[in-house]
């Protein structure tokens, strides 16, 4: 009892001085948060793009993907490859305007008349960052040594498996010999690398470039910092190659975003100048922007294709077949018919909001040296009363409503969606309405990773979509016998499992074609031949929104210029374009920032004076309780 | 409980029966205190000794469990992207993923016993090197947000039981259940429209995501990470400290009616000393088996408040490693997450018997 009064008188003299702390403490944390709050201007909008204290001018990107790697051997995601564009020059470009294949770190080409050996000539004015001279060797080297080399052929090998020898007999001079023709020599995507810092590199399958910045390259603008899942950091290169007044912005800054909210919120704050969404901004996020002050919503056509794929019946390259696509859709009037009640305009209006183009061909418009459409006579419109006629002719009458087969079974399909696209669900339903009003059922199957049941062959229908290139070789070859499983249910490069003769043909002829008109032709050959087999049937050409802040970005390049888009283009152009705002290009006033400071600190007083008034109060209660 | 127990329960550390440290041949002398110690002794190896098969039973699920997943790392990671059918053999083969099953399992262990969980097929980074990479950032957020949670739950979980029925109490109990209710991603967007954009006479003041600006030094980088730690922090808090409220509430309860506070009360002690001296460190037991749950999961990280925030912790490693899945990250990064809580686990049955000598005797 002594003892625990004591205690109590020891309390009573100690709680003045435990009170006094608590509040210091409290006081303490209140002034952080509020110097923290406090720590960056209110309204940086303006400031951003605008000479920083050091006076750089910079452009932030807001971007939703994680860096894989920055080796241009193993880079293989959107945003390290785009990086490693503007890092690394590559032998060719395209031209923003439209596509077609521009001189880069070669100035010229030519081929021999067997159409197996490539000499490109290589520019004598590129300079390495640490200053030595770019030259054909480096380019020698980089292709050898994915030719060579297991772990450097990782991300782009599939350039170079046609390639029996690369030279270069000097240093202007790069000289490639090829197993057999290929058309696609002038849109070889690969970053060349500097052979006096990549010789020593010991294993290429591990060694991710992103210990010792700057990280010297010879395009527009050089690596200068970067931490994982934060931000990837460039400065201009003053020295590249093309003379201009170009890059204007000093340092171009890609910052992760995992959250597209937050990206959006970021660039109506001003911490970001671009967002481009992931793949692009939803329909709601995109109306939220428009007629936003200081902010420009632009929307740019695709260069992907979404069409709904139709199991072919699969087999391996020696024509064992596996897999349970349903055999109905083996007949192309069956095929036909399903397309044909699709209604591609809801699509567009509905599900995408505007925010897409109708589906024609296989390659998107935006690439107009090779987009095809349909002839009026070809074209599969959407026409119900035409896909129940092609349903009758091909065997499946029209019983209590269900299409019946010859064995008496329903036509009950499924398909294949993918559970992380909310398009492909929304798609499904429509679909599921369209082709019950023709007697066909549809069962949705939506699985985080559609890879296994598609490499087993085990779906009817499948919601597929691909990216293009200026160069569709690749989307191209997807489609052909030679890209089928060597074993069944083994991944392969084929897309869809489609084998027929008559497209391979079409295929071997383009890839030996050095003429490009007479290469685009055999190209929309193969694609009137893909539409009207059915199995391939493009719904739409989702487009690229994106936005950014007019007081931060005055003027960037589009691609292609008329109606473009600005992130991912194939080339440097929009970054190395991009042109600083000036303080007159906002329309917000000085004061406002101001005002924001003001009204900041007033309120944060308020809440600390209300705060205290609070605890006060309550102390004194608790003390009245207590006595 | 008598009121003679509470001293052990506030002072057991001072005691040689409780200190393993302290158990020299001089306390084996003294007869129960070396049973004591002895006993104990035996009771940390028994619960060390079940926290290694667990971790080895951690081992060995991690990597059955996400081989379940029906996915083919190789396409996924490929998916989209020029690559021929060689390239896709040889990353197959680079992943080790054409070896039979058995082979890949023993390898696994094998390697993983010598601390080598491979390399990250997306990243081809040492998943080691990677979890390292991401870890401090994920301490330094859900460590910041743990002590805040915790001492504000025991705070106002204490004073809701003490005023237990008033207007205080349904309030801040109400309160908290809100906030726990509320989904974490979506208070986070909110509170960066509020206090990060800025909205009506609010102005924005805090980053909209990030752990850092960039480019700072020194102790301008302390400041501009403690700015960018104030949103997520006050995220998770919010969202967290509703837990520890009312198990400290329910438990404080439970101690209200007993007697030795009626005897320490009628010892002419005030309310305050009955409270803090004699009550709460009683009820501190059940909360303090809940903050080691929690401290178990602090390395784990928070996937949904990391992501909204852009935080470049383990949780947003960890579904990026799911998304492939990239098989050696999410390996190792289950087994890391899983040897938290084990050893969180462990850890708090071993103190256990320390703060209630009740336990393990």
């Amino acid at each position: 009892m002594n003892n625990e009064a004591q205690q109590d008188r020891h309390h009573r003299t100690a709680r003045p001085a435990r009170r006094g702390a608590r509040i210091l403490l409290a006081a303490g944390a209140a002034a952080f948060t509020l110097t923290a709050g406090l720590a960056t201007p209110l309204n940086p909008a303006p400031q951003q793009a605008e000479a920083k204290a050091d006076g750089k001018k910079t452009l932030t990107v807001a971007v939703a993907q994680s860096v894989d790697s920055l080796s241009p051997f193993l880079a293989q995601r959107l945003l390290s490859t785009s990086i490693l564009r503007l890092t690394n020059e590559f032998l060719t470009n395209y031209d923003p305007k439209d596509n077609h294949v521009v001189p880069g770190f070669a100035t010229e080409w030519k081929s021999s008349p067997d159409k197996l050996t490539w000499t490109y000539t290589i520019r004598s004015d590129s300079k390495w960052t640490d200053g030595q001279k770019a030259t054909a060797k480096d380019a020698a080297f980089t292709f050898n040594k994915m030719m060579t080399d297991e772990g450097a052929a990782t991300a782009n090998g599939s350039f170079v498996g046609n390639f029996k020898k690369v030279t270069a007999p000097s240093d202007t001079q790069l000289v490639i010999e090829l197993k057999k023709p290929q058309a696609t020599m002038t849109a070889l995507d690969v970053p060349i690398v500097p052979e006096h810092i990549w010789k020593d590199v010991k294993d290429y399958s591990k060694f991710n470039n992103d210990e010792k910045f700057p990280i010297v390259g010879n395009g527009p603008f050089e690596l200068t910092a970067y931490k994982t899942d934060q931000y990837v950091k460039l400065r201009a290169n003053k020295d590249f190659w093309r003379k201009s007044e170009k890059p204007q912005f000093d340092e171009i800054v890609f910052k992760t975003y995992k959250d597209q909210d937050a990206a959006v919120a970021a660039l109506r704050k001003g911490e970001v100048s671009f967002v481009a969404g992931s793949p692009a901004l939803t329909p709601a996020q995109a109306a939220s922007l428009k007629g936003e002050k200081n902010i420009k919503v632009n929307e740019g056509p695709g260069r992907r294709f979404y069409a709904i794929a139709v199991n072919p019946g699969w087999k391996t390259k020696d024509g064992k077949k596996f897999g349970d696509g349903n055999k109905a859709l083996l007949d192309k009037r069956v095929r036909q018919a399903l397309f044909r009640s699709v209604d591609t305009k809801a699509i567009v209006d509905k599900v995408f909001q505007g925010h897409a183009v109708q589906g024609e061909g296989y390659i998107p418009p935006r690439f107009s040296e090779y987009f095809w459409k349909p002839t009026d006579s070809q074209k599969l419109s959407y026409d119900t009363a035409a896909a129940g006629k092609l349903l009758d002719e091909a065997g499946y009458p029209l019983k209590d409503g269900k299409r019946v087969g010859k064995d008496g079974k329903p036509l009950d399909l499924r398909m294949l969606c993918h559970a992380t696209d909310p398009n492909d669900k929304a798609v499904g339903k429509y679909l599921k309405e369209w082709w019950g009003k023709i007697g066909v059922g549809l069962k949705l199957n939506c699985v985080d990773d559609v890879s296994v049941p598609w490499y087993a062959g085990e779906y009817d229908l499948a919601f597929d979509g691909w990216s293009v290139n200026p160069d569709p070789d690749f989307v191209l070859g997807i489609h052909t016998c030679a890209a089928l499983p060597i074993k069944a249910r083994e991944t392969a490069a084929t897309d869809n499992g489609i084998c027929d003769k008559t497209y391979d043909d079409l295929y071997n002829k383009q890839l030996a074609e050095y003429d490009p008109a007479k290469r685009a032709d055999y190209v929309k050959q193969m694609e009137s031949w893909l539409y009207d087999s059915g199995y391939m049937n493009v719904m739409a050409y989702p487009n690229a929104v994106e936005a950014y802040r007019t007081d931060q970005i005055k003027s960037i390049q589009t691609m292609p210029t008329a109606a473009g888009n600005i992130y991912g283009q194939d080339g440097y152009w929009s970054w190395w374009s991009a042109e600083p705002a000036t303080a007159s290009d906002s329309s917000d006033s000085g004061s406002s920032s101001s005002t924001g400071v003001v009204i900041g600190i007033v309120i944060a007083a308020l809440v600390v004076i209300g705060g205290g008034v609070f605890v006060m109060r309550r102390r004194r209660t608790t003390a009245d309780d207590r006595e | 409980m008598t009121a003679d127990s509470t001293p052990a329960l506030v002072q057991p550390a001072d005691g040689p029966d409780g200190d393993p440290a302290s158990a020299g041949p001089s306390s084996a002398a003294r007869g129960p205190r070396a049973r004591n110690t002895k006993a104990y002794v035996q009771y940390a190896a028994a619960k060390i000794a079940g926290a290694v098969v667990s971790l080895f039973a951690v081992l060995v699920t991690s990597f059955f469990l996400f081989r379940l997943i029906p996915s083919d790392p190789v396409k996924q990671m490929t998916g989209g992207k020029r690559v021929s059918a060689e390239q896709l053999e040889n990353l197959r083969h680079q992943f080790g993923l054409d070896q039979p099953m058995w082979k890949q399992f023993t390898s696994y262990i094998g390697d993983a016993l010598t601390g080598d969980f491979g390399t990250s097929y997306q990243f081809h980074t040492p998943v080691i090197d990677k979890i390292a990479d991401a870890l401090p950032a994920t301490l330094l957020l859900t460590g910041t947000a743990y002590v805040l949670y915790s001492a504000l739950g025991i705070w106002l979980g204490t004073r809701t039981a003490w005023r237990n029925g008033s207007r205080s109490d349904r309030f801040n109990t109400a309160f908290a259940l809100t906030l726990y209710s509320v989904p974490s991603f979506w208070l986070g967007l909110l509170l960066i429209i509020v206090f990060s954009v800025g909205i009506g006479p609010i102005p924005g003041m805090f980053p909209t995501g990030g752990l850092e600006s960039g480019g700072e030094t020194g102790f301008a980088y302390v400041i501009d990470v403690a700015h960018h730690l104030v949103l997520p922090v006050i995220t998770l808090v919010a969202v967290g400290y509703a837990q520890t409220l009312l198990v400290m509430r329910s438990s404080l309860l439970d101690e209200m009616g007993s007697d030795y506070l009626t005897t320490a009360r009628a010892k002419g002690l005030r309310d305050d000393v009955v409270r803090r001296k004699h009550a709460v460190p009683n009820a501190m037991l059940p909360t303090f088996t809940l903050m080691f749950v929690n401290l178990g999961h602090v390395v784990a990280g928070q996937i949904l408040v990391e992501t909204v925030f852009s935080w470049p912790g383990l949780g947003g490693l960890f579904y990026s490693a799911l998304s492939v899945p990239d098989l050696p990250l999410v390996q190792g990064l289950f087994f890391v997450f899983a040897t938290a809580v084990i050893l969180a686990n462990t850890l708090a049955d071993i103190l256990y018997p320390l703060l209630d000598p009740r336990v393990g005797r």
